[in-house]
């Protein structure tokens, strides 16, 4: 990280005030978010400190942190906000964001939503067992849970093939139509 | 008549977006106005002199200033025009600053709109009277509401200087909450070392009456008149006859009345006398937990009683007292921290309050100084303190600073080391704010000497583990988390508005803020007095004040007493309502919602008539909207002129 | 009282947790809660979605809400209701937003009709718990729970965010812990029962999984519970399929069973293995069971 001294970016203040809905400035830094954070031991920059490069307008800290692809959004820190800022939607902007500028610093993180969508995208629901092959083979982690595999799959909890929907037209277009709004 | 106008720059506040010297142009043009100019500022010396000299020269015989609000100035320049021989109401105001230039940025539409303000008060100048202010007698006592440390202040001071005190307190005795404290920062001097003979002084002081156990009932009539009647609530036992032996306290049965004095941490007697300091030092019986009053059995109380002063059958009483001044001095309650889920709501027993703590603390506390775990007695070792529990909150509504608790935290934990070398104190902290004499020093103190750890951040939850808590908060310095294992942890609650305070303040007809806090009539110029006249403010029930700031206030409030009592006759606001008899049909709708009780029905050659207590009336023009027949107008502000005012903007 | 609701399963009902969306089902028609299908039903796109954008996730819920609309118009529903906390919070963070006219527009842009979206959005539980009320769960009991610890476990996002969740306490829900209750069980208090587990950081990072379900686990044995009760397929699968993984990492030695709650309502009910699925759960339960009076012959 670079420490030399910067201006503030405000077109990326206001853009993640834009599109976040919330009013950076109210955050005093108590750092209650970050008290409360489950998953605040594997960030880089716990989530007080998410919000105040946000707030100083530092965008490429921000958007290249890997705490914005860890956050769970298990909501913790927008319910006890004593400022009611709703911290979650902010890391969700934050994601959406740096996205969009290609920079993922969670590369797993990334597949996996990716092909995530992807499996939705083509059947319209999960495909548990092809999301995975899809993530292994984005990611090439070959072993991901296939020490559970045979236990999922005597239990029958892993379906073998997809459950399409009827109307795939419908989901297609909504991708499509969603692709072009952007 | 021959009217002035004068157009005031106040600096650029108006002339930096109106063009003053148009408005005093246009103003050349209304009717009967022979002088009109524009004025730097119209308030300053040479402003009204300009004024006097101008009221001289042409012969005026009403003026209108265009300035600010009539809140700010209307009284200074009325009094220019009695200085300069006119009568002061021959004087109308318009606000072209809060109203125009602060409001608006376009100078044109700016400048028209304040033209048409001053044409306004130019035509209803031309309508106004000569109107002349009489006298009215005041009653020279006063009542304090409220017995707390800023009540007892008020109240010494006033019945040193000779005045009557009523001294009004909801708890069986007096003290407040300064009577609940060990010690107090940044001395760490016994605080019941240093209340105690101050509410002995009230006790003895001759000028005094005391009433506890009592509330504010209802409060009738006006500066240096008024009517409060007081409940004072039965407390079950004839306090003329109660010596405060204590004999009874030690026999009920009832041992496990909830102790509201020592903040619900142990219990008391159904019979008691809160603390051996109490004054005064008298029993009561809380009903709720009386055997006899319950369920009919026991009396125990009144067969060991020595002097016979047990009443079961004792009733509520209500007294009116006449007095000329009131002093609101309610105080504060303390935040309930059960609305705060993360730090177990309640749930934990050794979860407490800041206030739970001092009673643990002190010495007549109900572990006798002992720093003791609620929950299984044991000696904690180590404390984490967490701040702004109620305060800088506004996702609970509690947004604002309650002020002490910075100090107050850091005084407990070198408490804490004092009674417990051993111990480790732990504090949670946004912000330290401490800037009073000697107040930085201390809580430097409390790291320095006593090794309280301070850690900068809000704890997100507490959760219980092994018999103990986890405590779970953030350095925001270090940019971690961190977790801190507690026997114990102190919530230092923030103060919010004491229970039933806007009824009270409704019953006063003062102001509240939206937390209830008393409103003091100007922020910065009158912090004692409210809007309404004879009533004062001091301590806590006006915002979150620590002692000493308190204490001023008293000192303050009485101070202000003492100088409206330095008259014997106060006058009278001569623009009130006034009945036109041949008009009014007797029909009694201005009695009925006139909020001062100021209308009363005459017999008039056998006919009813409405008829205006003029000292009563605040003018607040109530009666004059009821009436149906026009009868009842306010001086100052008939229907001529405000119709006179509405016909000039819209015709 | 007659409850009828439009039901949207999520897709892990079809594979990972179909012995909830079975034993939900089952619940909820020993209940009289007519239960029906959103035909056609897609994926809410989960975590995954709003954490792309916003406008997807609303737009992929948007097409099952547009649906239950239809179904709204040909008979009267009480609402929708789903047993995943995942879901629900979709379903209801895009209900919130479509409050905004420019957003709303947007989505029936996307997802190609006009939405009213109006209808209820509950989780089955707070059906169950608060507008059927548990005295009518009781009347089900035939089998109490008796002598099983469990400590309740709700997972992060079934209450919160509160603005938008809207059902019980975001600090400290008591919703399964009266249910479980009233179905005889011990309930334990539990200090852990709105943490998070690790929810989808599951496949991409098992270390913050083993450390988060790993605390869930010992916090669990720590309170002396038989068995963790949770009301989410997440929590259920990083608490219970994970559990070996978990601890693998911890070095641990968790036996922990993690039911459904619909699973133990069907046991209370004296139901069999068709409603209850008790064999899907990875680690068997029913070892415990068999040492509980009462459920000894139980589908064992």
């Amino acid at each position: 990280m670079s420490s030399s001294p910067k201006a503030f970016d405000t077109e990326f203040i206001a853009e993640v005030q834009r599109e976040s809905e919330q009013n950076l400035a109210l955050c005093y830094q108590c750092g209650n978010c970050t008290a409360g954070c489950p998953v605040s031991f594997a960030y880089d920059y716990p989530v007080n400190q998410i919000m105040r490069l946000v707030q100083t307008g530092r965008k490429q800290e921000a958007l290249s942190s890997h705490a914005i692809w860890l956050c769970a959004s298990c909501e913790t820190c927008t319910t006890r906000c004593p400022n009611d800022i709703d911290v979650a939607r902010v890391m969700d902007v934050l994601r959406h964001m740096a996205r969009r500028e290609n920079i993922v610093s969670e590369k797993a993180v990334g597949a996996f939503w990716k092909a995530f969508l992807e499996s939705v995208e083509k059947h319209g629901r999960v495909f548990e067992l092809g999301l995975m092959a899809n993530y292994v083979g984005k990611t090439g982690r070959m072993f991901t849970d296939v020490d559970l595999a045979p236990m999922a799959l005597r239990k029958g909890k892993l379906g073998l093939k997809a459950h399409d929907i009827k109307k795939l037209a419908e989901i297609r277009g909504i991708f499509d139509r969603y692709r072009e709004q952007k | 008549m021959n009217i002035g106008v004068f157009v005031c720059h106040c600096g650029s506040n108006i002339a930096g977006t109106v063009d003053t010297e148009a408005v005093a142009k246009a103003a050349l043009s209304f009717r009967e106005v022979v002088f009109a100019t524009d004025t730097m500022y119209a308030c300053s010396e040479p402003g009204q002199a300009g004024i006097v000299d101008a009221i001289k020269t042409y012969d005026l015989d009403g003026v209108v200033v265009a300035s600010c609000t009539p809140r700010m100035h209307e009284a200074t320049f009325r009094r220019t025009l009695e200085r300069a021989g006119l009568n002061k109401y021959m004087f109308e105001m318009a606000n072209i600053r809060e109203h125009v230039s602060w409001v608006g940025k376009d100078m044109e539409a700016n400048t028209r709109k304040a033209s048409e303000l001053v044409h306004m008060a130019v035509e209803k100048l031309r309508r106004n009277d000569y109107l002349e202010a009489g006298e009215f007698e005041i009653n020279k006592r006063v009542m304090v509401i409220g017995g707390g440390v800023a009540g007892i202040q008020a109240a010494l001071d006033c019945a040193d200087g000779g005045l009557e005190v009523i001294l009004v307190e909801r708890e069986p005795s007096i003290g407040g909450k300064m009577s609940k404290l060990d010690k107090t920062f940044p001395t760490v001097d016994c605080s019941s070392c240093i209340l105690g003979p101050k509410m002995v002084d009230v006790a003895q002081h001759p000028n005094i009456t005391l009433y506890t156990l009592s509330e504010v009932d209802s409060v009738k009539g006006f500066v240096g008149n008024f009517d409060v009647t007081v409940r004072r609530k039965a407390a079950y036992v004839d306090w003329d006859a109660c010596t405060g032996c204590g004999e009874c306290t030690t026999k009920c049965p009832s041992k496990k009345t909830p102790d509201r004095f020592n903040e619900f941490i142990g219990n008391t007697t159904a019979i008691n006398i809160p603390f051996p300091q109490a004054i005064p030092k008298k029993a009561s019986i809380n009903a709720d937990a009386c055997i006899k009053l319950t369920k009919g059995k026991c009396g125990v109380c009144a067969k060991v009683c020595p002097t016979e002063a047990i009443r079961f059958d004792q009733q509520d009483e209500l007294i009116t007292e006449r007095v000329g001044a009131i002093i609101a001095a309610t105080g504060y309650d303390l935040f309930d921290f059960t609305k705060y889920g993360q730090y177990g709501g309640g749930r934990y027993p050794d979860v407490i309050t800041s206030m739970q703590y001092e009673r643990l603390l002190s010495a007549s506390g109900p572990t006798e100084g002992h720093i003791k775990r609620p929950s299984d007695g044991a000696e904690p070792k180590d404390i984490v303190f967490i701040q702004c529990v109620g305060s800088r909150d506004k996702s609970i509504g509690r947004p604002y600073c309650s002020g002490f608790c910075c100090m107050y935290t850091a005084k407990q934990t070198i408490l804490t080391k004092d009674h417990m070398p051993d111990s480790q104190s732990y504090v949670f902290y946004m912000d330290i704010r401490s800037p009073g004499k000697n107040y930085d020093e201390f809580t430097r103190r409390a790291m320095e000497e006593y090794g309280a750890r301070y850690i900068r951040g809000r704890v997100s939850a507490i959760q219980p583990k092994n018999g103990r808590y986890l405590v779970k908060g953030a350095d925001t310095l270090l940019g971690q988390q961190v977790e801190v294992e507690a026997d114990l942890v102190v919530l230092a609650v923030g103060a919010e508005a004491a229970k039933g305070s806007n009824e009270l303040a409704e019953k006063l007809r003062i102001s509240y803020d939206p937390y209830g806090f008393f409103m003091e009539g100007h922020p910065k110029l009158k912090p004692v007095e409210t809007n309404t006249a004879g009533i004062y403010l001091a301590g806590s029930c006006q915002g979150p004040k620590d002692i000493p700031s308190s204490v001023a206030q008293g000192d303050a409030a009485a101070a202000k007493v003492l100088v409206l009592f330095s008259k014997d006759k106060l006058a009278s606001d001569p623009q009130v309502s006034n009945v036109k008899l041949v008009r009014c049909i007797g029909c009694g709708k201005c009695e009925s919602v006139c909020p001062f009780g100021a209308i009363e029905m005459v017999d008039f050659r056998g006919m009813p008539k409405a008829s205006v207590i003029e000292t009563v009336c605040q003018g607040c023009g109530v009666c004059t909207a009821a009436c149906p027949q026009g009868a009842i107008q306010l001086r100052h502000f008939t229907d001529n002129q405000i119709l006179a005012e509405v016909n000039t903007l819209c015709l | 009282m007659s409850l009828c609701y439009a039901y949207y399963p999520g897709c892990s009902g079809l594979g990972t947790s179909l012995e909830y969306d079975i034993s939900t089902r089952a619940l909820c028609r020993n209940l009289g809660i007519e239960l029906v299908d959103i035909p056609d039903w897609n994926c809410c796109g989960s975590t995954p979605a709003h954490a792309v954008d916003h406008l997807l996730s609303a737009c992929l819920v948007g097409r099952n809400l547009g649906i239950a609309d239809d179904m709204a118009e040909a008979r009267e529903l009480d609402g929708i209701i789903t047993p995943c906390p995942s879901c629900l919070k979709n379903l209801k963070t895009t209900q919130y937003r479509l409050a905004d006219p420019e957003f709303h527009r947007k989505v029936e842009l996307v997802v190609g009709r006009p939405l009213r979206a109006d209808l209820p959005i509950k989780s089955v539980l707070q059906v169950v718990v608060e507008d059927l009320g548990l005295q009518a769960l009781a009347q089900l009991v035939k089998a109490p729970l008796a002598g099983l610890k469990v400590v309740p476990y709700y997972g992060c996002i079934m209450v919160r965010p509160p603005r938008i969740m809207q059902f019980d306490d975001p600090e400290n829900p008591m919703a399964l812990d009266n249910l479980l209750t009233e179905l005889g069980a011990e309930v334990l208090p539990f200090p852990l029962k709105t943490d998070c587990c690790g929810a989808s950081l599951g496949t991409t990072r098992k270390d913050v999984i083993a450390k988060l379900s790993g605390r869930i686990l010992d916090a669990a044995e720590e309170a002396g519970a038989d068995a963790i009760v949770t009301a989410c397929p997440l929590c259920q699968m990083n608490l219970d399929m994970r559990q070996s993984q978990i601890n693998k990492a911890n070095h641990s030695g968790h036996n922990m069973p993690v039911f459904y709650y619909s699973q133990l309502a069907g046991l209370a009910a004296g139901q069999g293995e068709t409603s209850t699925m008790l064999d899907k759960l990875c680690v068997s339960p029913r070892p415990l069971l068999a040492a509980l009076a009462g459920h000894t012959g139980e589908g064992a």
